[in-house]
């Protein structure tokens, strides 16, 4: 008998008190939690409450009105030097046209992982955001590149929509496609591994900076 | 109503004490406490320390002794905790159907923070205790009855005392049982910290709903001859102007509160 | 039955003199587990449908375990579509053989380690090592483990029995052996503590060619799996290596996408006590053109079919790692996760290594004793495990063994006589009076300072109460004449 026969075996005879008949839905889950949060997705309170939220993850998170962005993305950037800076196919070009094009990678052909980790940055847009956790969710779509872009720099720039706001997780599920490869951003990377102070940025970027368009 | 008192095998014992308060204290707010003949223990030393087929007789000795009653109260949470809890398991691994019966058909029991304030619907029950107390929520009382702030209130309505709060009060003791034996190192260790914070308060007096707790409490403050005294919940609310000895006496007199009156007038129509 | 790791531990009560000897590890214990209560109780005290998320956790676990041969099929099949290919294990030891071939197929000698509890429970770091692979832990806790070669103590911060000052001389010690040394003048601040792994670490992430990871839930209808982490080692792990390979208990499977909101609301707050881990990652096989462009998972029963058998003890499978319970508990505080003698220490561990392991062993034996039952694990628990419950279950197993193989013990002599008497009033009335009288001859100042055999246990540091001269029943008896007397049965 191979191990999946096996296994599947010991585990029907460890339900033997299961009725035959009985079907996953026999098994009352009774969903009276909140499916939706304190406030309509793409609201003012909404996006006020993602933005107080990342802050107290230690991320900046700054509104801006959609004319405005191209320049508040260029000042973020300035503060990265001269190094260059990587923004994915798809990132809406009048948001990037007040940065230097000499500095900016867009990941074609693909940098090697060495090149990427020796970028400043990378500014991206994202899929979703969920305001009650303070959460940017990115799923690889246009503006945002594959995973290893947002991952290996030290600063992550994102962009995101107020429409794109959400406030709860479970609204969040219901917008979100899972068989792209999805990423929750709640902040900048961070550890309590150290008598469980938490200390912030330790292998993710450790600067955290979030651009709310309204 | 008929209201019978379990006084559990340890309190009967050991602390008989607090058994009198109970009655003492009942009987002030106008209560006919009944003690059935024949109660011993409710098995929980043998049902927590995995010796459950043993606990089937004493389950089956207690819902015979205390059939017919209306309510049975006992000054000990775990205890009560027993018997809601487990007695249903114990009668179900026993087989015995009629067990499982009886069990469903045994009379409610109350701890007695419970019973007075959910039963009696009291709170000011007339004690008197001029004393600075610290009153520790035993787990079993907070965690499986869910008696929540009653012994609290109850205290609170005590005229002349001291309520101090206990530092990390939710914090087990380190007794459970046979855990104290089998484990006495951590057991101890436990203790030892639930003292610390029992000394930081500066009370004279550490209560609670459980004397087994207060037993291990107690037991680790006199070997450190910390002077401080340690008294189950009845006692304190037992004790009147005329001492604890007279309670019954003050009761006849009419010293307790309107709310207890009004109990009073409740439990006398049947 | 599993592994262990920890072969040849004490059992629970002896292990744990040693540990509560240590005056650091209580110092190191007692702070940082109060700090992680207070943040739990903040995070879940704002979600005001708490209650509800747990039952919801804790049905849709049972709905998953009363179903779970359908739900892992479904899994396989999806997880295959999507590119992935699924392994089945029946015990550690093919567990560890199959990664140990997956590694070796991929012609790699080194592997990046996210913490992985199910990778520790089957030991295969022992096994990558001793087929020649270097595996490395990534995650800062771990790592503090790895290099100080330890054991880890706690489910979410393995080193949390190691303060600051104990990492930095880890680091200083150890980090050179294995790859970039730690700076030159490197103090004590978490802050330069964590920057140093993060130097210490980038050169294996940015060279790996192989991961090995854990999951914390797959989605059977979809074929996703999902890692929650904070440092972002997972998504390294996860994102750079050319070949995944995820191992993971068969008990991890939920059945929809949409059961993950319950899950990712429940696991931060009880478990870092942050509204939303930094970093979660969920995947479905492989993608083009983004992340491993291989992808294992590998199934591995370990214990669990043995576990889920036992109807009351089945709902420890409902555990989702989150450590609340440890955090909580007052037995861990004291003495650490080492003295659980595996890697799931703390009120979980207590109920879910005798049933992985089974109770043969002294060590595995005294678990479900390492519990003053106080409650305060079922009290956290975010899918509602009922450990108080689980652990009587299992005593009552241990006790029933030890019938079984008549292994002589006073305790069993003990019991039985207590039972004798506590079933007849009149004995038990006669044992009061002569406990009573007896006790009294011993006894300084209504206090008793030292009793015989196993009582000495408590008579070491405490005081024992002296029977009463009146028992209450003799006093009630007294005092109310009308009273009948108890029946008698079978007396002289």
């Amino acid at each position: 008998m191979n191990a999946r026969t096996e296994v599947l075996d010991r585990i029907r005879r460890a339900l033997a008190d299961v009725p035959a008949n009985e079907e996953p839905a026999d098994v009352s889950v009774p969903r009276s939690y909140a499916r939706s949060g304190p406030a309509p997705a793409g609201s003012p309170a909404a996006v006020d409450l993602l933005a107080e939220r990342l802050a107290e993850y230690g991320a900046s998170a700054r509104l801006v009105p959609e004319g405005d962005v191209a320049s508040y993305v260029a000042r973020s950037v300035a503060g990265l030097g001269t190094g260059p800076v990587v923004v994915p196919g798809g990132f809406p070009p009048e948001w990037r046209s007040a940065l230097d094009p000499d500095r900016v990678l867009s990941d074609v052909p693909r940098l090697p992982v060495a090149e990427l980790d020796r970028c400043g940055g990378v500014v991206t847009t994202a899929a979703a955001a969920v305001a009650s956790t303070g959460t940017l969710v990115l799923d690889g779509g246009p503006g945002q590149g594959r995973r290893a872009l947002t991952l290996v720099p030290d600063f992550h720039l994102c962009v995101v929509r107020a429409g794109q706001v959400v406030a709860s997780v479970p609204e969040a599920l219901t917008v979100l496609d899972p068989s792209r490869p999805l990423t929750f951003v709640s902040g900048p990377s961070a550890t309590s591994d150290i008598e469980l102070d938490r200390v912030e940025g330790v292998h993710g970027p450790r600067t955290l900076d979030v651009l709310i368009v309204i | 109503m008929r209201i019978a008192l379990f006084i559990t095998c340890l309190n009967d014992t050991l602390f008989p004490a607090t058994g009198r308060a109970v009655v003492t204290l009942l009987e002030r707010l106008g209560c006919r406490v009944e003690f059935p003949q024949g109660q011993t223990c409710c098995g929980q030393m043998h049902f927590n320390t995995g010796y459950q087929r043993d606990c089937v007789p004493l389950v089956r000795r207690f819902t015979e002794v205390f059939a017919g009653y209306d309510a049975v109260v006992t000054p000990s949470g775990s205890c009560a905790g027993m018997v809601r809890e487990q007695y249903g398991r114990v009668a179900e691994l026993s087989g015995d159907a009629r067990l499982s019966t009886a069990v469903q058909e045994a009379p409610p029991v109350y701890e007695l923070s419970e019973f007075l304030v959910d039963v009696l619907g009291v709170t000011d029950v007339g004690a008197y205790f001029p004393h600075r107390v610290t009153y520790h929520p035993t787990c079993h009382s907070l965690r499986m009855l869910g008696v929540g702030d009653r012994p609290l209130a109850l205290l609170r309505a005590v005229r002349g005392i001291d309520l101090v709060e206990l530092g990390a009060a939710e914090q087990c003791c380190g007794f459970g049982g046979t855990f104290a034996l089998k484990n006495a190192d951590t057991s101890v260790a436990m203790c030892t910290d639930k003292v610390r914070h029992v000394l930081d308060t500066g009370a004279d007096v550490l209560c609670a709903g459980d004397n087994s707790c207060l037993m291990h409490i107690g037991g680790t403050l006199s070997r450190l001859r910390t002077g401080v005294r340690v008294m189950h919940l009845a006692e304190i609310l037992a004790s009147t102007e005329t001492g604890p000895d007279h309670a019954a006496a003050a009761a006849s007199a009419g010293v307790t509160g309107p709310a207890a009156r009004r109990a009073v007038e409740r439990t006398k129509t049947p | 039955m599993s592994d262990t790791t920890f072969l040849g531990m004490p059992a629970f009560p002896v292990a744990a003199r040693d540990a509560l000897r240590d005056s650091q590890l209580r110092g190191n214990l007692a702070r940082a587990t109060g700090t992680i209560r207070t943040r739990r109780a903040a995070a879940v005290g704002e979600q005001d449908d708490w209650e509800e998320l747990r039952e919801a956790g804790r049905a849709l676990k049972e709905r998953t375990l009363r179903h779970l041969d359908r739900y892992l099929l479904q899994l396989e099949e999806k997880v295959t579509a999507a590119g992935g290919q699924v392994h089945w294990a029946r015990d550690a030891e093919e567990a560890r053989r199959i990664v140990v071939q997956l590694v070796q197929d991929t012609g790699e000698r080194e592997v990046v380690k996210v913490k992985s509890m199910v990778t520790q429970e089957i030991g295969l770091n022992e096994a990558l090592a001793e087929a020649g692979i270097d595996a490395y832990e990534t995650d800062l806790a771990e790592l503090i483990v790895q290099l100080g070669h330890d054991q880890p103590s706690h489910i979410l911060v393995p080193a949390i029995h190691r303060n600051r000052a104990e990492i930095r001389e880890i680091f200083l010690r150890s980090m050179g052996e294995y790859g970039t040394p730690a700076p030159a003048g490197l103090d004590d601040d978490p802050r330069r503590l964590a920057e140093a792994a993060r130097r210490h670490l980038r050169e294996k992430f940015l060279r790996a060619k192989v991961a090995v990871s854990g999951v914390n839930f797959l989605v059977a209808e979809t074929g996703t799996a999902v890692v929650v982490e904070s440092e972002g080692n997972g998504r390294m792990c996860l994102t750079l290596p050319e070949t995944l390979i995820s191992v993971t208990g068969i008990e991890k499977v939920v059945p929809t996408w949409q059961d993950l909101e319950v899950y990712l609301q429940l696991l931060p707050r009880s478990s870092t006590g942050e509204r939303m881990n930094p970093y979660t990652s969920t995947w479905t096989g492989t993608t083009a053109e983004d992340g491993p462009r291989t992808f294992h998972l590998v199934l591995v029963d370990g214990g669990r079919t043995d576990t889920l058998a036992d109807p009351v003890g089945r709902q420890v499978l409902n555990c989702i790692r989150c450590s609340a319970c440890l955090n909580v508990c007052p037995v861990y505080e004291r003495v650490g996760g080492h003295t659980y003698g595996s890697v799931y220490p703390g009120p979980i561990g207590a109920v879910l290594s005798p049933q992985l392991r089974g109770t043969d062993s002294e060590a595995d034996r005294s678990l479900p004793f390492a519990s003053s039952l106080c409650g305060a694990c079922y009290e956290v628990c975010p899918v509602k495990i009922d450990i108080p419950r689980v652990l009587l279950h299992l005593r009552a197993r241990v006790v029933e063994q030890e019938r079984e193989r008549r292994l002589p013990k006073p305790e069993r002599l003990a019991m039985t006589a207590a039972r004798w008497v506590l079933t007849r009033p009149s004995w038990l009335s006669a044992a009061q009076r002569a406990g009573g009288l007896g006790s009294r001859l011993v006894a300084r100042r209504g206090r008793l300072g030292r009793l015989p055999g196993p009582l000495s246990r408590w008579t070491d540091t405490r005081d024992a109460p002296v029977p009463a001269a009146e028992s209450f029943s003799a006093w009630w008896r007294r005092t109310h004449p009308e009273t009948r007397r108890p029946a008698r049965r079978r007396q002289s």
